[in-house]
């Protein structure tokens, strides 16, 4: 696979210390109404990895991602991304700090092509400043450098061949790769995706989880939400198991798959699940 | 029967009044109005509902600064005065509205409009606006003193005389103001063309459909929706300058809210978010409109409608039914409108 040191062994405690955290959360707390949806004490994500949160429905696990990302604010806590604090900050600044997000239901711009999708991730354009806007020759060599990084990347995730259509005519999957590849235009470190593999064609999940696995051996942090076990066992590094706004187990795939904690709170609901409509 | 109407129907006039009023300053007006609209609502989706706030800011400014004598009487510094107005309504209208959902700037909007023009009329700013009498003051109106002198006279280039042929002719200081008045809609068209196919653009495209899409891409989506609305409203503003430089003077019925969904109409009728759509529009419009009034007024005369259906007086209010039955049919069968991409169009009924 990869010459990245991927870890096996960190401390499987609830909170344990990451040799090279990317992301620290610490008392984070989110209550809607009477819900404690999200109640973290402490968590560090590693560098260089690929994390999963995992947890039955209603885990918390996208409501975390909104807290992390800007996009909601916890009732209190605070995270450092790379040694900078994030809290209070609106999503946009977090995303231009190196942490971006992709979301459970997939945000590719219908009315755009596939191309300007693409063109829309990379940071930093002059030509998105107002006073350049109208004097093509301060951002026409950006826009060439732009274009040409789109085009690999899309040659990467194979949609080449749709990069002139509007993103309304891709199929699910594709609008996930198209996601994911226009996150990847502004060279995030640490690149957090909800539910990737939610909703796309099984033929398509292997791809899938290649370029995650890609995205890792490039250098990128990934944190990724899954509900489907099977799925995650595979590719995670090191996950993390959510049950109702709590972090109730951490470790590697098969510390977690062992863990009698995470078997009752995740997979006992999934088996009662399944006994109930017998 | 069908040979008998069309000897009782004036056609050289119908289709001669028709052209007149599409290839006029008022279509000029609308249409201008209509590309800020565009770049709003078209482009960036944001739902303005009190367009007429930014042409009242504009026309009222302009006027005020003219007749009050600041800045030294000159026009040119009181149409820019006009424009800082427009460019303070936009950000007394965004700044609290615009971090919030859709609608409440719809709501702002349309509030802003009515406290605008309520407020101009009011007793209480007689010396400035003139109140319900509007600008200039009535001594100056009696003795055909205005602000538009100075571009229908003082900088008119055009010899004295009248231009044209058949019905449309003009005379030297209308077809002034309405060669100005185009220039100005191909100038703003040209600016929004610019602007839309820079990477500012494709920001303001990429918001209009999924805000939280461009946040989570960096984008700083209240800074952008901001700027909108600010280069928008100064496209209205000017478009309000231009109605007053035509009309020669300023007056709160001219700002009612029907004008915001006249512009609405001509919007939708060319097809927002297209270049061209607010000027297709604007000229199809006041096509369509003078058309049928004028059919309807000769019909009428002529005895073909009797006067238990509709009397000459009610004409203007038919040709407003008119106008919505073909809105409606737009909205079935062409939602983007005469000229825009279907692609893109946001009206989806289906």
């Amino acid at each position: 696979m990869s010459d990245n040191p991927v870890p096996t062994s960190f401390d499987t405690t609830i909170g344990s210390k990451k040799p090279d955290p990317i992301l620290i959360v610490d008392a984070m707390a989110k209550t809607f109404g009477g819900l404690r949806a999200v109640d973290i004490d402490h968590l560090e994500v590693q560098r260089g990895i690929i994390t999963a949160f995992i947890g039955p429905n209603g885990a918390g696990k996208t409501t975390l991602f909104n807290l992390i990302t800007g996009f909601d604010k916890p009732n209190n806590g605070s995270w450092v991304f790379n040694t900078s604090s994030l809290a209070g900050k609106p999503p946009h600044l977090i995303a231009q700090a190196g942490m971006v997000r992709t979301f459970q239901l997939t945000k590719s711009l219908a009315k755009m092509t596939v191309l300007d999708n693409m063109l829309l991730g990379a940071s930093k354009q002059r030509g998105e400043l107002l006073r350049y806007a109208l004097l093509r020759p301060q951002w026409q060599k950006q826009e060439t450098e732009v274009l040409k990084k789109a085009g690999t990347l899309l040659e990467r995730f194979n949609l080449s061949h749709m990069r002139d259509e509007y993103a309304a005519t891709l199929s699910g999957g594709q609008r996930k790769l198209l996601e994911m590849a226009r996150a990847l235009m502004s060279e995030p470190t640490l690149i957090l995706l909800d539910e990737p593999m939610a909703g796309v064609n099984p033929a398509l999940v292997q791809s899938l989880l290649t370029h995650i696995e890609d995205l890792r051996d490039d250098g990128v942090s990934v944190l990724f939400i899954e509900h489907d076990m099977d799925v995650i066992m595979g590719i995670s590094d090191w996950i993390v198991v959510l049950a109702e706004g709590k972090i109730i187990a951490e470790g590697t795939p098969a510390d977690v798959s062992k863990n009698p904690a995470v078997i009752d709170a995740y997979l006992g609901s999934a088996v009662a699940e399944e006994l109930k409509d017998v | 029967m069908i040979m008998n109407l069309l000897a009782d129907v004036d056609i050289g006039k119908l289709l001669g009044l028709a052209l007149r009023t599409s290839i006029g300053v008022q279509a000029a007006t609308f249409a201008l109005a209509a590309v800020g609209l565009n770049l709003h609502y078209g482009y960036t989706g944001l739902l303005n509902f009190g367009v007429v706030a930014f042409m009242a800011a504009g026309a009222y400014g302009m006027a005020i600064f003219f007749t009050q004598g600041w800045l030294g009487g000159s026009l040119i510094l009181a149409i820019a005065a006009g424009l800082v107005f427009a460019v303070g309504i936009a950000l007394s209208i965004g700044l609290p509205s615009l971090r919030l959902r859709a609608d409440y700037l719809a709501i702002t909007t349309i509030a802003i409009a009515e406290v605008l023009r309520i407020s101009f009329r009011s007793q209480r700013l007689l010396d400035l606006t003139g109140g319900p009498f509007g600008l200039p003051s009535i001594e100056d109106r009696n003795a055909n003193v205005s602000f538009a002198d100075v571009v229908t006279v003082d900088w008119n280039p055009i010899s004295d005389g009248s231009y044209g042929f058949w019905r449309l002719r003009f005379d030297d200081q209308t077809l002034w103001v309405m060669i100005l008045g185009w220039l100005m809609v191909l100038l703003a068209t040209l600016l929004i063309w610019g602007l839309m196919r820079s990477p500012w653009g494709r920001v303001i495209k990429a918001i209009r459909e999924d805000e939280d899409a461009a946040r989570a891409l960096g984008k700083n989506v209240f800074s952008y929706k901001l700027q909108s609305l600010i280069i928008g409203g100064m496209i209205a503003a000017l478009a309000g300058v231009t109605r007053a430089l035509n009309t020669g003077f300023v007056e709160t019925q001219q700002f009612r809210p029907q004008t915001t969904f006249f512009i609405w109409t001509v919007l939708i009728l060319g097809g927002a978010a297209s270049v061209w759509g607010p000027v297709v529009g604007s000229i199809a419009f006041w096509f369509v409109i003078i058309f049928v009034e004028e059919l309807l007024r000769q019909m009428v005369d002529s005895g073909w409608i009797p006067e238990a259906i509709l009397k000459s007086n009610d004409i203007a209010s038919v040709r407003m039914i008119m106008m919505g039955l073909m809105l409606g049919a737009l909205m079935i069968w062409r939602p983007q409108g005469l000229v825009g991409k279907k692609e893109e169009a946001q009206i989806d009924v289906r």
